[in-house]
């Protein structure tokens, strides 16, 4: 019977340990967000030289934030701030925690995060600015209350926008178009869709017909078969805009192996590495994303500014940000960095991510 | 047991020389209360699990689920919240379910005699799958801060993690259930000799059994301190876990084999991994060498143990 014993023993002591009053999702109540900033901006003040700033990206060896640290990078040798890359192998929701809590022991100035679950390190995150770090997400927003601003790469508008401005540039402003989005139910696709429908009511895209909205998945082999199934639907058609990257390379791939090529236009989000032989080739002319130097560049200057007092974080607080110009912050404390970089012929060749 | 003594008097020799050097290197800021806090937070999860696995891993036996239990009762945890249950009854709830699900890898061992490496092995993807059925890929995280706070915040007016305090108390508890009891004596009994152990009268069967339900049960409860520690209830909450508490218990000096270790080297086993990993990383290590630093201890781990052992043997043979 001791077995039994020591089995009640250690588990009732558990369950003592961790039982205490009645707390439902109700009752808990809500808990207050958004950020208090006590100390007031100055404008005016001048950036502090020497400032340690540690940039978190959601994992390190990945070519996207290898190019966000060097804009960091660029813009802490531009401002005389020690900027310190760091960060775990593997993006799992939980892994930066250690890194956010060893930035706070560090004492560093200022923390640059693309969080990889925007809950998991928000405890931490609050923490740290509780010890006096400043922190600024960007690519990847953890919870507002928990990060004093959040660099977005470029807003549902723009992205939505400027995609629909390329593909009419490229089939000359009239015929048939289709697009090649990711999942039915993505978030963001699915934003970015509704605005260019908008964008095709305007009069000046009068030519352009949308005639069918394809889904991909996400998959490269799924993406490839829609591509086919569209050009094989619509013999008329034009253009193809894809907003995802996998679907551009998958749809990519298929025009230039095939007797659309050069006839069936596409652009879409898309990244350098993946679409620089079918620009080579002539398959695609233009095709866009941000530009993630100038992501971390950005980042490290907000970061910069409010380590010095320029800001806290309010909206309508302005600040520099070196080459880049001057950026003011919107509401919830969001920094736009602008409107996506177009990649063609005649830059691909700067960009490696 | 003058052996075995003496292996833990090396990992204690070694602490000692990672928190000296630690403490140099660092201008005095790895022993500093706030990164002790940090550290403490970091191996909570750990250092609960380590205590029943070493009793499983004595009786000769493993178990690699705990993690996925932990991730399973994570997700349970964020199923039920939604679903308005009380905090009060969803944790002694999770408990049990991790409990349940020690006493389903035990069962198979036990009543179908299969090995326990290849049970777990299943039950690792069983239990990972169930929890990502629970809660999908979604993450719950609208917890009250005052259960949050239990894994954020120190006891007051302290610099000690509450999951350390929660570690602590099973400590003994385990302590006292592995070294003072009778039922540790055939924990020890089981894992140097079964057959033996089964002929002395030894229940062999319900005494595994139950080893089994407090490792589930005891990996819930660090599901729970995983969920609150980071806010987030998520099925793949501690992924690859597994093997972190497995090399910490090695490393403790409780032989693979069954039959040898004790609860102390144990602990010093974790505190040495997790002490270690927490200076390299507030040196700036970089992530490889940060991997290879870990795989070669969990290499030392298993060979350093049975190096000296066989020292000790040779000794005694050649007087």
């Amino acid at each position: 019977m001791n077995t039994r014993l020591v089995l009640a023993l250690v588990v009732s002591g558990a369950v003592a340990l961790t039982a205490c009053g009645g707390t439902t999702k109700d009752s808990a109540g809500q808990q207050t967000g958004g950020a208090t900033n006590a100390a007031k901006a100055d404008p005016n003040a001048a950036l502090k030289e020497g400032l340690k700033i540690t940039f978190l990206p959601k994992q390190v060896n990945n070519p996207y934030f290898t190019v966000a640290q060097k804009g960091a990078e660029s813009a802490g040798t531009a401002i005389k701030a020690e900027v310190k890359a760091t960060g775990p192998s593997d993006a799992a929701a939980s892994s930066q925690v250690t890194y956010i809590n060893t930035a706070a022991q560090q004492k560093q100035d200022a923390l640059v995060i693309s969080a990889n679950d925007a809950n998991a390190v928000a405890p931490a995150l609050k923490s740290a600015r509780g010890q006096g770090l400043k922190v600024v997400t960007f690519d990847s927003d953890a919870a507002p209350d928990a990060r004093d601003v959040f660099i977005n790469q470029a807003t549902s508008q723009e992205i939505a926008a400027g995609q629909v401005k390329l593909i009419s540039q490229a089939i000359g402003g009239s015929g048939e178009i289709a697009i090649l989005s990711a999942t039915p139910n993505a978030t963001n696709q699915n934003a970015w869709i509704e605005v260019m429908k908008a964008e095709l009511a305007k009069p000046e895209y009068s030519g352009l017909k949308l005639v069918e909205t394809a889904y991909g998945n996400d998959e490269d082999q799924t993406s490839f078969q829609k591509t086919q199934g569209l050009l094989q639907a619509h013999p008329n058609l034009k253009g193809i805009v894809s907003p995802t990257t996998v679907g551009v390379a998958a749809a990519a791939r298929y025009l230039s192996s095939s007797e659309y090529k050069g006839k069936v236009q596409l652009t879409g989000l898309g990244t350098p590495n993946q679409m620089r032989k079918f620009v080579q080739d002539g398959t695609v002319k233009d095709f866009m994303l941000w530009d993630p130097s100038k992501l971390g560049h950005l980042a490290a200057y907000a970061a910069a500014a409010l380590a010095s007092g320029q800001i806290t974080g309010a909206q309508g607080e302005k600040f520099k940000a070196g080459d880049l110009g001057e950026y003011t912050i919107g509401a919830k404390g969001e920094i736009v960095l602008g409107p996506p970089t177009v990649f063609n012929k005649d830059n691909i060749e700067k960009f490696d991510f | 047991m003058r052996n075995l003594l003496r292996w833990e008097t090396a990992l204690v020799f070694l602490l000692i020389v990672v928190a000296l050097t630690g403490q140099v290197s660092t201008d005095g800021s790895f022993l500093s209360g706030g990164n002790l806090f940090y550290l403490g937070l970091d191996i909570g999860e750990i250092a609960l699990i380590a205590l029943p696995l070493t009793l499983v891993i004595v009786a000769g036996e493993i178990d690699l689920s705990v993690a996925s239990v932990l991730g399973l009762s994570s997700a349970l945890i964020g199923w039920l919240w939604n679903a308005g249950w009380p905090l009060e009854t969803i944790l002694p709830t999770v408990v049990v379910a991790g409990a349940l699900c020690g006493a389903f890898n035990g069962l198979l061992i036990t009543r179908l005699g299969l090995p326990s490496l290849a049970v777990t092995i299943g039950t690792l993807a069983l239990y990972r799958g169930l929890a990502l059925v629970v809660l999908g890929d979604t993450a719950v995280a609208d917890f009250p801060a005052s259960y949050t706070a239990f894994g954020t915040t120190p006891v007051p007016g302290t610099n000690i993690p509450y999951p350390i305090v929660l570690a602590a108390v099973l400590a003994v508890l385990f302590g006292i259930a592995l070294h003072a009891s009778s039922f540790g004596r055939s924990v020890y009994a089981i894992g140097a000799n079964e057959e033996g152990a089964r002929f002395s009268g030894i229940r062999v069967k319900r005494i595994k059994l139950t080893l089994f339900v407090l490792a589930g049960a005891v990996a819930a409860i660090a599901g729970i301190v995983y969920t609150f520690r980071f806010s987030s209830a998520r099925a793949d909450n501690g992924v690859g876990l597994e093997l972190a508490v497995v090399a910490a218990v090695l490393l403790g000096g409780v032989s693979i084999f069954g039959g040898k270790g004790s609860l102390f080297g144990v602990l010093a086993g974790v505190l040495l991994l997790g002490g270690l990993r927490n200076l390299l990383i507030l040196q700036d290590t970089s992530t490889e060498v940060l991997t290879i630093v870990t795989g070669l201890l969990l290499l030392v781990s298993v060979l350093a143990p049975s190096v000296t052992r066989r020292v000790g043997s040779l000794r005694k043979a050649t007087p």
